[in-house]
């Protein structure tokens, strides 16, 4: 059945960086001539081929012919017709993916800085969060600081496959910059490209052989932040993992909790088994939600909760399905209206949208940790 | 019984072995292990089965994995031999060298009908130098027979093959085809490349052709990190991290069109636990849809192959609190797509008498411990057949 998005946080949404051109007003003398006489461009991340019909449902495909990057179509197609109170935009883009540290900076900033200017300004549902340099975590801790100030980005946007795992402690100043904004760390699918998608099978051959791996990287990924003890140094962290496919976790925290139970003695730092930190710490967003009709109410059930979810309709990929986003069946015991992803589950996981005024702005030292 | 770290690998023998507690009224099920692991009680054992200079590369320059050290595995392992305490053979060597032992400690002791070996060291699946690997592999198999195969009816080998020289491989195999001893072929997950690829179908086309299934056992050096976003730090990740590959390995077939091809391909997927596969069943399906102009190739929905072509051994079994939800998981993939597995003598092993121990009725727990293995392998029970 039909569940109603109305007043909902849409939690994933994807305006996209038409081209370089469109960056370079954002960007410093020194990158903008850099970018400009380099010829640098064709940044888009290779785990999201533009052009494919998959990453663009066709009617949301604007003239220009990528998707995502037209407003008005967002704002028709995403915030009018499931309406949305807010939707959040994470930017996919190749600033994320560069080997120098210094122009994935310049590009990280020219992003944020675009997508403020471009989209939030002219549509106040529309909310963003912040791309970071994770390729130097010092200077990604200094773009949460700096972007934190508007109280517009709710979020630090990292890519689920980077060169380490994301529990390793080179990561931590971005869980520490994070926590002292109180923003969730958004981990969504999408590579850097710097191992194998599929991980220690090696590299495959297809695009979609790549995207169904994503959802094993979700899943490392996962057992590293667990095991690593990231939620243990920061407790007030929360991680959203947006774009997972999510019917994998009720099996892997089967496992998990056995495994943890015969080796807590290599992460004598884990004091509390897998589930139940998952349960405070991380949220998962249902576009896509891998499983058929006649298996979600039992998937949810596994899970038990549907607290860990968070609506998100992956505007403009094909993961959504008209009329609805959602799965197509949930449980027609979530009726329309009382649906609690849609709603009461963000709060907690995005306090900034809903739940709190513009908070008070600090400088950037203060803000510091 | 305390065991104290440091002495007990000299100090515990089978009378500190605890009988296997009886589960309620149930009579003892006479069962097929699919992940039985031996060892050479000395490395010497292999020699005879090694050319003189093979023999000499082996003792300079040991294995050449694509892997850090010379003599451990990336991740140093939790218990001596990667083994169970318990499982020591009074009479000395390593775990899983002493027949006789290994005898009355599990074939005996847990009723086990008919155990599949997986030999995981030595190897010659993953050698870099593919002409020592071809020739190691085929040691193995001489091995496996002469230490293991003969003398036990019970346990059958598997045809270890050098997989990155498809040549060597296929030779191999056909060297052994109508050979009673061997079950199946042995392969490893983590290949140089997806073993989707076609650099390894001419291995897949042998393997129909001797109408013999290949079991892959989780392990394997590609050289690659465990996780497609670099290496972890623990073993706890990278022992959980074999479910993953298996979960990559099983795309890469299935959309590579490796079951088109070859129909009648079986595949036994050996220690990466199993309770994953509905879930990459429904995620293959659903992105196959959205990406199926890239795969023409696959006409059918990837999960059609995995309840065609796929087994799955079930050490080490993923257990959820609440028992129904193992049900749930088993329900969708398919009754009959389970082998049990001990992976004796290996410290994650799974007993057979507390496994499955709820929500099973009779019936189900013979299709999972014995009936499945003997509808894939044929009834090679001794007397049997």
């Amino acid at each position: 059945m039909a569940i109603s998005t109305a007043g909902g946080i849409d939690c994933d949404v994807h305006p996209a960086v038409p081209s370089m051109a469109a960056l370079l007003p954002h960007l410093d003398d020194l990158w903008r001539e850099t970018m400009v006489l380099r010829g640098i461009d064709g940044l888009d991340l290779a785990s999201y081929p533009p052009g494919a019909p998959a990453n663009c449902r066709a009617d949301w495909r604007p003239p220009g012919g990528k998707g995502g990057t037209d407003l008005g179509y967002l704002q028709r197609q995403a915030l009018d017709a499931f309406g949305t109170r807010f939707a959040i935009a994470n930017v996919l883009y190749g600033a994320q993916a560069l080997h120098s540290e210094d122009m994935a900076a310049a590009l990280c900033r020219a992003v944020n800085d675009w997508v403020a200017q471009e989209w939030l300004d002219p549509e106040p549902r529309l909310r963003a969060s912040i791309v970071v340099p994770w390729q130097n975590p010092q200077l990604a801790a200094e773009e949460i600081h700096r972007c934190a100030l508007d109280p517009r980005f709710v979020s630090v946007l990292v890519l689920v496959m980077v060169d380490q795992p994301l529990g390793r402690r080179s990561q931590w100043p971005i869980y520490e910059a994070a926590t002292a904004h109180g923003l969730p760390v958004t981990v969504h699918a999408g590579s850097a490209g710097r191992h194998p998608v599929s991980g220690a099978t090696g590299w495959g051959s297809y695009h979609v052989e790549d995207y169904v791996a994503q959802a094993a990287a979700f899943q490392s990924q996962l057992l590293s932040l667990l095991y690593e003890g990231v939620f243990e140094r920061f407790p007030t962290l929360k991680v959203v993992f947006a774009e997972s496919g999510v019917t994998w976790l009720p099996t892997l925290l089967w496992r998990a909790r056995k495994t943890w139970r015969a080796l807590r003695s290599e992460v004598p730092w884990v004091l509390r088994p897998p589930e139940e930190v998952v349960a405070e710490h991380v949220r998962f967003t249902t576009q896509p939600f891998d499983a058929p009709a006649s298996a979600i109410e039992r998937v949810l059930d596994q899970l038990g909760s549907d607290r860990l979810l968070l609506f998100s309709t992956d505007y403009p990929t094909t993961t959504s399905r008209a009329p609805t986003p959602c799965p197509t069946s949930f449980p027609p015991t979530w009726p329309a209206g009382s649906w609690s992803t849609t709603r009461s589950t963000p709060s907690p996981a995005w306090p900034r949208p809903p739940a709190r005024p513009p908070p008070t702005y600090r400088t950037a030292q203060e803000a510091e940790p | 019984m305390s065991l104290d770290i440091a002495t007990s690998i000299d100090s515990v023998t089978t009378a500190d072995v605890a009988p296997a507690p009886a589960v309620g009224s149930r009579t003892p099920l006479a069962i097929v292990d699919c992940d039985i692991h031996p060892l050479p009680r000395r490395s010497s054992d292999l020699n005879p089965f090694l050319s003189a200079r093979w023999r000499r590369h082996l003792e300079t320059y040991g294995n050449g994995n694509r892997s850090p050290f010379f003599a451990n595995t990336p991740y140093p392992r939790f218990t001596p031999a990667l083994s169970r305490r318990d499982a020591w053979p009074p009479t000395g060597g390593l775990p899983g060298s002493d027949l006789e032992f290994m005898r009355s400690q599990h074939l005996d002791a847990n009723h086990v009908e008919l155990g599949m070996l997986q030999v995981l060291a030595p190897s010659g699946m993953a050698q870099r130098n593919v002409e020592f690997g071809a020739a190691l592999c085929t040691a193995v198999n001489d091995w496996q027979v002469a230490a293991w195969a003969e003398p036990e009816p019970r346990l059958k080998a598997s045809i270890t093959v050098a997989q990155e020289d498809a040549h060597a491989a296929v030779a191999e195999i056909e060297a052994r085809t109508g050979d009673p001893h061997f079950a199946q072929i042995a392969m490893a997950p983590r290949a140089f490349n997806p073993l989707g690829q076609r650099a390894y179908w001419p291995i897949y086309e042998a393997a129909v052709a001797a109408g013999l299934p290949i079991g892959v056992h989780a392990g394997g050096y590609s050289g690659a990190a465990d996780t497609g976003s670099g290496h972890p730090s623990f073993y706890a990740e990278d022992h959980h991290s074999n479910a993953m590959s298996m979960q990559t390995l099983l795309s890469s077939m299935i959309l590579e069109g490796v079951f088109e091809r070859f129909p009648t391909l079986r595949i036994v997927l050996v220690e990466g636990g199993f309770a994953w596969a509905a879930s990459l069943g429904w995620r293959l399906d659903q992105h196959w849809a959205r990406f199926r102009d890239e795969v023409p190739h696959v006409p059918l929905p990837p999960s059609t192959y995995l309840k065609r072509n796929v087994w799955i051994t079930t050490q080490p079994m993923e257990e959820p609190t609440m028992p129904r939800h193992l049900r749930e998981v088993v329900e969708w993939m398919g009754w009959d797509r389970l082998l049990f597995s001990t992976d004796y003598p290996h410290w994650d092993y799974d007993e057979p008498a507390q496994c499955f121990g709820v929500g099973f009725d009779d019936a189900q727990r013979a299709m999972i411990f014995r009936d499945n293995a003997l509808h894939l392998y044929g009834d090679l029970r001794p007397g049997r057949s």
